[in-house]
């Protein structure tokens, strides 16, 4: 039985510090957002997905799932409500999990909730919490961070290939320009090269504008079987497939320290099930938590051989280019919510599709690859939207 | 605070550099692990204890200006990814140098050094770390 699976309404919250809003305050804002927008009622509402990746680090919270449905309001009517993680890809990941109940014929709509509050844990400690998506007895136990592993696939990268700084800091202008059209966006101002290059240092080769910020944020969408859809009239988007793969945990324990095989693996699977072909993509939302990331899923997602994604990141990647990357803003500029993250991506991309994503519209956008990541490129996984 | 049985449970390997060798196909790995990823169920078993010599190579490097509480008062400092002669790949501290001195293929040998400490009152962390050659 084919049941194909429709996404009908999607919301997130604005993404950035938002010291007045609570993780559930959050969970509950982008939720209802969704379901305004999908005009559907809570009474047809089969089961409720709830990403997140650290809320039992950070905010000293576990029972995701339970939380979300009982501020949604839906405690009494016992909507099954499970949380989904897989750390940094948690988003996609509840996407994936909540597209294959209702391919399965289980449910005919479901909601798809992720968020993230990061900002209540003070100075330096949110860095500690965030270091336990490495390997914490192995990597983060001799002091390495999420920067640092990112710095030292940069180093190799850069060395290896030949490639200029300033390529890695062209991926950050351009979260920025396209983050500067996105009302939700956490960082909406305009970046130069040069301001890119002379920030900070956090771990060199990368400095501050190479990072992803620390952020608050959630989203949410409303998924649909095709028998929903048919039999309330709605309009959605058609997610054409979705993927998952996963590599070693560690950096050092890899084939290659910059290849992402996972993510390789991943948009392998999803261009096979999608039936589409590189060139039919109108473009793309990909992890980069920090711009070296960016970059090398350019490569391993097939977009360039690789070495080669400097050849794409000063023209290509742009709003107007061949290759639109990052129209939300990426993580970089748009924000860095874990467990928010893969679901604000898809939340954009549901607005290109349908024509309703403002002065950063792509024109004719037909197919979007969204790519979300957990860890150093651990977990990754590949949503094919489109028709 | 991390209670002492979490530290203690893997000093024999962060002091001595231990990993395990698979003696189905002969592949060394580091941090320990119980199966073999080439081998799978082959492996069962045969996974044994090795020391390694300590000496290894430079694949990467990084000054870390920016890190978590345990390790503020080491900032800014020098992390790697070494090579080891016998083939895995691990995440250690470059230490006792001058960071100019600091290069891709510069080869390395294991120090015992001071890790971390868990707060003001907690354990003090051992392991290993790396010296130029």
């Amino acid at each position: 039985m084919l049941n194909n699976v429709y996404i009908i309404g999607a919301g997130e919250t604005k993404f950035g510090e938002l010291w007045d809003k609570s993780l559930r305050n959050l969970a509950v804002e982008a939720g209802l957002k969704a379901i305004e927008n999908a005009g559907i009622y809570s009474r047809d509402i089969d089961a409720i997905y709830g990403a997140n990746g650290l809320a039992g680090t950070i905010n000293e919270q576990e029972n995701i799932g339970a939380l979300i449905a009982d501020f949604s309001g839906l405690s009494m009517e016992g909507i099954p409500a499970l949380r989904v993680e897989a750390s940094t890809a948690s988003g996609a990941a509840a996407v994936r999990e909540a597209y294959l109940s209702i391919k399965s014929g289980e449910y005919d709509l479901v909601v798809v909730g992720g968020v993230e509050k990061m900002t209540d844990i003070h100075g330096s400690g949110i860095l500690e919490k965030m270091s336990s998506i490495l390997d914490r007895e192995w990597e983060a136990f001799f002091g390495a961070t999420p920067a640092a592993m990112a710095a030292l696939i940069a180093r190799k990268y850069m060395n290896d290939f030949n490639v200029e700084k300033e390529a890695l800091s062209m991926f950050s202008v351009n979260d920025h320009l396209n983050a500067s059209k996105n009302p939700d966006a956490q960082y909406r101002n305009k970046l130069t090269v040069e301001q890119a290059m002379d920030s900070i240092p956090v771990a060199d080769p990368l400095n501050m504008m190479d990072c992803s910020p620390v952020s608050d944020g959630a989203a949410a969408i409303v998924l649909a079987s095709e028998n929903f859809v048919k039999k309330n009239k709605k309009e959605g988007v058609k997610i054409l497939s979705s993927a998952v793969a996963e590599d070693y945990l560690s950096v050092g324990s890899r084939e290659s320290i910059y290849t992402l095989k996972s993510t390789r693996l991943a948009a392998e699977k999803a261009f096979k099930k999608a039936g589409i072909k590189r060139d039919d993509i109108s473009f793309m939302e990909v992890h980069d938590s920090f711009s070296i990331y960016g970059l090398l899923e350019l490569e391993d997602l097939g977009f360039a051989e690789k070495g080669k994604a400097k050849n794409l990141v000063y023209d290509d990647i742009k709003l107007n280019g061949r290759l639109p990357v990052n129209p939300s803003g990426g993580l970089k500029a748009k924000g860095d919510p874990y467990g928010a993250v893969g679901i604000g991506q898809v939340v954009d991309a549901y607005k290109q599709l349908m024509e309703k994503a403002g002065e950063r519209q792509i024109k004719d956008a037909r197919y979007a690859l969204l790519h979300n990541m957990a860890g150093t490129g651990a977990s990754s996984v590949v949503h094919i939207l489109g028709e | 605070m991390t209670e002492l049985s979490r530290i203690w449970r893997e000093t024999e390997y962060r002091y001595n550099l231990i990993g395990f060798k698979c003696n189905n196909c002969g592949e060394s790995y580091f941090p320990p692990r119980d199966i073999c990823p080439h081998c799978h169920r082959e492996s069962i078993g045969k996974m044994e204890k090795v020391k390694f010599s300590g000496n290894g190579e430079i694949l990467s490097y990084t000054t870390v200006h920016d890190a978590p509480p345990a390790f503020k008062r080491q900032v800014p400092y020098l992390l790697a990814l070494v090579k080891l002669d016998e083939g895995p790949v691990i995440t250690a501290q470059i230490v006792d140098c001058d960071p100019d001195d600091v290069n891709i293929g510069r080869k390395v040998h294991m120090a015992f050094r001071k890790i971390r400490e868990d707060g003001t009152n907690g354990v003090i962390e051992y392991g290993y770390k790396f010296k130029l050659d």
